[in-house]
């Protein structure tokens, strides 16, 4: 009995990035011994690949240096570079053969982007200057942005919604952060480029979070961001390397054409790769965006319906960081409570 | 050149194109009264419209279109208006919109 | 050079022999010298087997698309296109037409989705004539059939796309036609955004692609809106949208895929020089505008008055002068057996009538 209660529980938590390294930490802090197992060579997942974040324009390697040292301080074992193949309740295989064992299993593996070259009517891989958000976040870290061709843009559209709310590509659900983003990138160009006019092409503008809406309202009314109700239809390329593009200016009732000198796709998140095979050996169930199905809304967002096996951060839906730091805590409170920690 | 007439002639563009449009005014209009681009189009305004009950008044495109740059009209539009103010009771983020329609007749009497 | 790399993601079968040939009714009409090269390319070029079928009629795509032909009538038609195909032994269907194209792919797609509209045109086949059909091996339109073959036509290549003069390739405008692959992405070789049948043989025969703004855009046939005369502003205005949008990238030429948009964009250059004085292409003598069977028989050696050039609104010789092409100007209004076939009144956008002083027609 005594030996028992000495004898830490140990958790595998699958995904380094802010969820799954949240998850640890809170785990660790009640008694447990978490294992975290990282397909990439580093922790940091896909915060990694961010500059500032909204709504503070914190820079995001605050949060993720943070992260990272308190996950080194504490002493929890992170295993790198391995794919998970295969979730039970109590271990996980990897792709290399080897079996981890634990008691319980959490599942932060967050999501995958939309891949923007789908959407072929944009360009986005064949015309220079169109370029994703995430190509936006990387030339921000690198100090340098700017045309293909190294001059200053005069003139920036960003798109709302590409690979989101859109049946086309089978994403019909709604990426969340992406209209924040579209907002905070604006502010950015016209920070960096105040003499440019910048663009914003959007169906809905959706201001969930604190203070996403005072922030809206700043990036039009201090910065002059023109917003246009409409889509953009198409990209096509012009004689000097631009971008010309196509929407309905739906305020108005009118088509509407222009050219830029930067077209920015604000790509969405799609429920993660892996989910399908994950799902299908572990006995998991899938919403129908794919996203791996919590067991219910309320009160068991952070259980699957098998026992055993937990969910942390965006693998479930798409979330900002501040509720996937929230929500890896709660998942591993629940954990701690199920194991008697 | 004596053109010919086919009993049809080319069909002008309907588009709103802002390669063409001449903007100048528009920016003017917005430096002197930035809220104006924080219209989340909702039409309230226009729900509300005393002017815009009884004839095609539709404040909330006549200002969007001056900020695309399309100034015909605009003036003789925004004649239509009876300075009521109901819209700018409405008005969910709170726009001097009598004072909107001031300045674009102020500004665009030319058009 | 556009970087197309998602061409390859839409590929289709094509079958390498035994077609049986889909007549235009556009083509017969405008340029019967294409219809013509298509079957003598195959058979005498390429050695392949293609049965040009005198019992096959229109598909009735015009009728279809004006609302005059109803649905239940235009999948009799193609049932029957198919039991004639069926009766000579053949199952590769080659359609001449991007509106028949898309007609067959939408028929053959609405009865793989409805069966029962299949099961309705085989009824109402079989009381119509007897016949019963079975559905072809293979759909393919005439231009898929030449990017099918564009390497072996280029190795027997007597000319290239190239300007003989300064050794540049030429630079091309591909104009693919709405029903090629706007309705079935998958139906056309580099899907709807990206296709690559033109730019495929352009690339293949030494030439250069140029994309423009509007490239995607209809050359505004549209039916409706060119067959009612006063709808054909619409129609008009949309090929003038193109020309003007691909203009400042100096084109040696334009192919196009489909019958209506070789026409319109060919034709209209002259309305829109009558109607407004707007003149395109060097000199202000218009852009002229090829099938894809043309080019693909200029490269292989053919006459140009053989391959029915001169039927073009806008003169081909300065572009045949470009390529090298050596060709006998008297001969350009002699049909066969050298019969005067008569010659077109002097236009603005003709460049070769010797009574026409350029520029000055005002």
């Amino acid at each position: 009995m005594k030996m028992e209660k000495m004898k830490k529980k140990r958790v595998i938590v699958i995904g380094g990035g802010a969820a799954g390294m949240q998850t640890a930490l809170r785990l660790a802090r009640r008694g447990i011994e978490p294992v975290i197992v990282e397909k990439e060579a580093e922790l940091g997942g896909k915060l990694r690949g961010w500059y500032v974040l909204f709504p503070t324009f914190t820079p995001a390697s605050e949060v993720l240096n943070e992260l990272r040292r308190r996950v080194h301080e504490c002493g929890i074992e992170t295993v790198l570079s391995a794919q998970v193949t295969g979730i039970a309740p109590r271990s996980v295989e990897l792709a290399d053969g080897r079996r981890i064992d634990g008691d319980a299993v959490v599942v932060a593996t967050g999501f995958s982007l939309f891949d923007a070259s789908v959407k072929e009517e944009y360009g986005y891989g064949i015309y220079d200057n169109v370029y994703t958000s995430v190509d936006i976040e990387r030339m921000l870290g690198e100090g340098r942005v700017a045309k293909a061709d190294g001059s200053r843009p005069k003139r920036i559209a960003f798109l709302h919604c590409v690979g989101s709310r859109d049946e086309k590509v089978c994403q019909q659900h709604c990426s969340r952060v992406c209209c924040i983003t579209g907002v905070k990138q604006a502010m950015e160009m016209k920070r960096l480029f105040p003499d440019a006019d910048v663009f914003n092409f959007y169906m809905d503008i959706r201001m969930f979070g604190p203070g996403y809406e005072e922030m809206y309202r700043e990036a039009q009314q201090q910065y002059n961001v023109h917003f246009v109700r409409g889509r953009i239809s198409e990209a096509s390329p012009m004689l000097d390397g631009r971008i010309q593009i196509k929407a309905e200016d739906t305020l108005t009732g009118r088509p509407l054409r222009m050219s830029v000198d930067m077209l920015v796709l604000l790509v969405g998140m799609r429920a993660n790769d892996d989910n399908a095979a994950l799902a299908a050996g572990a006995g998991l169930r899938q919403s129908p965006s794919g996203f791996l199905a919590a067991r219910d809304h309320f009160l068991g967002s952070v259980r699957s319906e098998v026992e055993g096996i937990y969910y942390a951060g965006t693998v479930t839906a798409p979330k900002n960081i501040g509720e996937t730091l929230n929500e890896a805590a709660a998942a591993a409170d629940a954990v701690a409570e199920a194991l008697g920690a | 050149m004596a053109a010919i007439n086919f009993g049809y002639t080319i069909s002008r563009p309907r588009a709103i194109d802002l390669d063409r449009n001449n903007l100048r005014k528009s920016d003017e209009i917005l430096r002197e009264m930035p809220e104006l681009q924080t219209c989340i189009g909702c039409g309230s305004c226009t729900a509300v419209c005393t002017a815009g009950n009884l004839t095609e008044f539709n404040f909330r495109k006549v200002h969007t279109l001056v900020r695309r740059g399309e100034y015909q009209g605009a003036y003789e539009e925004m004649n239509k208006c009876m300075l009521c103010g109901k819209c700018r009771l409405v008005c969910p983020r709170g726009i001097n919109t009598r004072g909107v329609v001031l300045l674009i007749k102020r500004k665009l009497g030319d058009f | 050079m556009m970087k197309r790399n998602s061409w390859q993601d839409y590929q289709k079968q094509i079958a390498d022999d035994r077609y049986y040939y889909g007549r235009s009714c556009i083509r017969q009409n405008f340029f019967p010298g294409s219809e013509k090269a298509f079957i003598d390319i195959l058979r005498n070029d390429l050695g392949r087997d293609l049965l040009d079928d005198p019992m096959h009629s229109s598909c009735t795509g015009i009728g279809y698309h004006s609302d005059i032909v109803p649905l239940e009538t235009i999948m009799t038609v193609v049932a029957r296109q198919f039991a004639l195909m069926n009766e000579a032994g053949y199952e590769n269907f080659v359609s001449s037409c991007i509106t028949s194209f898309g007609v067959y792919t939408e028929v053959l797609a609405t009865w793989a989705e409805f069966p029962e509209t299949e099961e309705k045109a085989r009824e109402n086949l079989f009381k119509a004539t007897g016949r019963e059909f079975r559905k072809p091996a293979s759909l393919a339109h005439t231009s898929d059939v030449v990017f099918h073959f564009r390497n072996e036509i280029a190795a027997r290549a007597k000319r290239r796309l190239v300007n003989v003069a300064t050794g540049e390739p030429l630079r091309v405008v591909e104009h693919i036609g709405c029903h090629y692959a706007k309705i079935f992405p998958k139906s056309g070789i580099g899907g709807s955004e990206f296709p690559y049948v033109l730019a495929g043989m352009v690339e293949a025969w030494g030439g250069e692609c140029v994309d423009y703004p509007e490239r995607r855009h209809c050359c505004g046939f549209g039916f409706r809106n060119y067959l009612v005369q006063a709808n054909r502003g619409y129609s008009i205005a949309n090929s003038h949208k193109k020309l003007e949008s691909l203009a400042p990238y100096k084109p040696d030429f334009i192919v196009a895929n489909c019958p209506g948009c070789a026409m319109f964009l060919d034709k209209w250059q002259y309305t829109i020089a009558e109607m407004e004085g707007t003149t395109y292409g060097e000199n202000g003598h218009g852009i002229p505008v090829l099938t894809y069977e043309e080019m693909a028989g200029l490269v292989l050696g053919y006459d140009p008055w053989a391959l029915g050039m001169q039927m073009h609104q806008v003169d081909v010789e300065p572009l045949l002068d470009k390529m090298g092409v050596e060709y006998d100007p008297a001969a350009k209004y002699l049909g066969r057996n050298g019969k005067y076939i008569g010659k077109p009144a002097s236009a603005v956008v003709n460049c070769c009538p010797t009574d026409t002083v350029y520029g000055i027609r005002e």
